[in-house]
């Protein structure tokens, strides 16, 4: 591939965190005299994200992948850590100048196509919008050449600016959300399960759209699936998330043919795929537990084959992008 | 050849609405083997919850059986009055949906609904039943059973409830079970193992289950034959491994390419043009001309019939040796795959 893929981190998260308060109504909390309670939605995630690259998250439901999204982008404060893009903080608030200037840059694609655009405006005036926001485009006549320019780029035809969102289909709306994206000059677009809602021939149809589209412009993705077959197609490097942590970090195709945090194994064991016909598999053992409880010390230490005393006390440390105690001594030992 | 459990032939669905008659199954045919699980695959609308419905005679008007026959063991079902039918759901078709919530009811404990299951499709008496009911879930992997046994549905995970739900589907041995996108609403790792559990309960029973799901997947790890369903018709229909690896229709060529794997190395995927037509504008001819690169005169004005090719069943004329179109090798797969 021809990406301009430089050493120096374009996005740095580090130590973020997000704890949500869920507890009950305060009247009900006096009756039953119950505790406030708090979810660690994200619980100290630490990764770098490298020009022109597709970092991935992946984890099943509620492993706080979209909480990390959000945080990334600016939509949700953290209750602990940093982001930076490009040299620029996005959570110190003396920063907030900076930041104004790097909005243009980021984008964000969300599942339900439908939900993020505006389904009283016309496509063309939805795309148009970030143009006019951002004041990049000066005349009516120029902006509307630019929007299908940016239809067509993204498989439409620009006759399609003056229809409205509801006559597309969920593919086709899908596209529209990638214009509007790229109608920024976006560099970094967080994608969060952008093809989850889709049938798997438009999702094939938008994750070739989505890799021309890095190619042709150095495109940087965060990417966001809890399908492990998508991830592997469209990341460089991929990170897997359980219960609010990072518990492995790696290359893209190497986390499928090396794993090697216990939770990961038992991920790829689990995945139905194409290629497993007629193959027997490991068992998978229980499930993920009550995030406002989460076990202590390693929080997959319940269902790890590899558990030892030292699991149960302590979180372990991300060493070389694992972080499991098991992996860990094994390195000491070697 | 024995008896299948399910025979389905040319099976048609129609929905009566303003805009006119929409068919959403047009003459679909197929059989499902005593101890099979048949794969039911396709894109959304395909029809494959419809064909679910069909068989358990729950189309919901405007919807009606508008030709074709479905036989349970040979003996008809499609034209039995709605008592006869209530009779035979639960008892000899179980039914499994994507939701669990949807067969539970939220308000009663989940041995109150097991036992009522039970008893109504058996002569045990309450005492009996209960036990039976422990057993089942035990069976279907529900850990301390005898104690779970008086939980509600919403204390349950969703993983749990929808164990629960396959042993209510269970409760009266039923010849045959229809598995609606039974683990689409999982996570991967449970979805793992539902799949085994569904499996090992037909294996162990003898039961034969229809499972509909859009996840291949699923299917590669779970069906002994698929079908897959295009725009209300099937367009092939084979043994799971010859379908997954070499499939003979150009659609089913196109999904399978489409799928990312975790194995393959497919830098592009195969992409298929447009998509699916809504049921107010099917082409004539045959249902996916527009999308098909392949297509030629015939294909615009004569439907494809299913045809037998060495073991499975196309719907496409390509593989019509007598008509196929001049320079066609309908035989070479690499040429409908490129
Ligand atoms: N606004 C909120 N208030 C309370 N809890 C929240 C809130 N947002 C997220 N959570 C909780 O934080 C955890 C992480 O949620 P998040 O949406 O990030 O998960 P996810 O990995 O994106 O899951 P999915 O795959 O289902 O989208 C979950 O337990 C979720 O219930
Ligand atoms: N009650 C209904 N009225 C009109 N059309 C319906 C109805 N139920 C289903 N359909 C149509 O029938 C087709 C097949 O639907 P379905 O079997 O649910 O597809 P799927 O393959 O996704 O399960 C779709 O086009 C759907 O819109
Ligand atoms: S830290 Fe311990 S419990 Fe956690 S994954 Fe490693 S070995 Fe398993
Ligand atoms: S019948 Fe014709 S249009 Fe239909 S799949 Fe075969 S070649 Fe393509
Ligand atoms: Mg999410
Ligand atoms: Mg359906």
């Amino acid at each position: 591939m021809t990406q301009d893929v430089s050493s120096a981190p374009y996005v740095q998260v580090r130590d973020l965190k997000r704890v949500f308060d869920v507890s009950k109504p305060w009247l009900n909390r006096v009756i039953e005299s119950a505790p406030k309670q708090y979810l660690k939605a994200v619980d100290g995630v630490s990764f770098d994200i490298r020009k022109g690259e597709t970092f991935a998250l992946v984890g099943e439901s509620g492993s706080g992948k979209s909480t990390v999204a959000r945080m990334v982008v600016g939509l949700l404060p953290p209750s602990g850590g940093t982001v930076s893009i490009d040299g620029v903080s996005m959570t110190d608030p003396a920063a907030a100048q900076e930041r104004q200037r790097l909005r243009r840059r980021i984008q964000m694609i969300f599942q339900d196509p439908y939900a993020s655009l505006n389904p009283r405006w016309r496509v063309g005036r939805i795309i148009a919008e970030p143009i006019r926001a951002f004041d990049l485009i000066q005349g009516d006549r120029e902006i509307e050449g630019r929007v299908g320019e940016l239809l067509s780029l993204v498989g439409l035809h620009p006759d399609d600016g003056k229809k409205f969102p509801h006559e597309f289909s969920g593919g086709q709306r899908q596209r529209i959300a990638i214009a509007r994206a790229l109608a920024s000059n976006a560099e970094f677009i967080v994608c969060d399960e952008p093809t989850s809602a889709l049938d798997v021939s438009v999702q094939a149809q938008i994750l070739n759209l989505m890799r021309d589209l890095q190619q042709k412009f150095g495109l940087t993705y965060l990417f966001i699936s809890h399908n492990l077959a998508v991830v592997r197609h469209m990341a460089t490097r991929i990170g897997v998330m359980y219960l609010g942590r990072l518990v492995e970090v790696s290359e893209g195709k190497q986390l499928f043919t090396a794993p090697r945090h216990p939770y990961t194994k038992m991920l790829l064991d689990a995945v139905p795929d194409l290629a497993m016909v007629g193959k027997p598999r490991e068992g998978v053992k229980g499930e993920i537990p009550n995030p406002i409880s989460p076990p202590s010390g390693c929080t997959f230490h319940p269902r790890c084959p590899l558990v030892f005393d030292r699991c149960r006390v302590e979180n372990p440390p991300a060493i070389d992008g694992v972080a499991c105690h098991a992996v860990n001594r094994g390195r000491e030992a070697a | 050849m024995t008896q299948p459990v399910i025979s389905v032939n040319e099976l048609t669905v129609e929905f009566v609405t303003r805009r006119g008659t929409l068919r959403a199954l047009d003459k679909v045919s197929f059989d499902v083997a005593r101890g099979e699980v048949l794969g039911v695959v396709g894109e959304s609308g395909a029809g494959k919850s419809v064909t679910g419905s069909a068989i358990i005679g729950l189309i919901d008007p405007p919807g009606r059986i508008a030709g074709g026959q479905v036989l349970l063991s040979g003996e008809r079902v499609d034209n039995l009055p709605p008592d006869a039918m209530r009779k035979i759901r639960g008892k000899r078709i179980g039914m499994i949906f994507q939701d669990p919530l949807t067969s539970l009811n939220p308000l009663y404990r989940v041995g109150e609904q097991l036992i009522e299951t039970i008893q109504t499709h058996t002569d045990l008496n309450a005492a009996d039943a209960r036990k039976r009911a422990i057993a089942l879930l035990d069976e279907v992997g529900i850990p301390a059973p005898e104690r779970r046994i008086d939980g509600y549905p919403h204390e349950f995970s969703g993983g749990m409830r929808q164990r629960v739900v396959i042993a209510l589907a269970l409760c009266a041995e039923p010849e045959f079970i229809i598995a609606d996108e039974p683990t689409t609403a999982l996570d991967v790792s449970v979805q793992a193992q539902i799949i085994a559990l569904i499996k090992r309960l037909c294996q162990e029973r003898g039961t034969s289950v229809m499972l509909v799901t859009h996840d291949m997947g699923v299917i590669a790890e779970t069906a002994d034959r698929v079908a897959v369903m295009y725009a209300g018709r099937v367009a092939e229909i084979g043994p799971v491994r010859d379908v997954v690896k070499q499939p003979l229709h150009p659609y089913a060529v196109g999904l399978m390419g489409a799928i990312p794997s975790i194995e393959g190395d497919a830098e592009r995927l195969v992409q298929i043009p447009g998509s699916m037509p809504r049921l107010s504008n099917i082409p004539k001819g045959c249902a996916f001309n527009p999308r098909c690169s392949k297509a030629f005169d015939r294909c615009f004005v004569e439907r494809p019939e299913l045809i037998d090719v060495g073991g499975r069943q196309v719907a496409c004329h390509l593989y019509d040796q007598s008509k196929a179109p001049n320079g066609q090798n309908p035989t070479d797969k690499a040429e409908i795959a490129a």
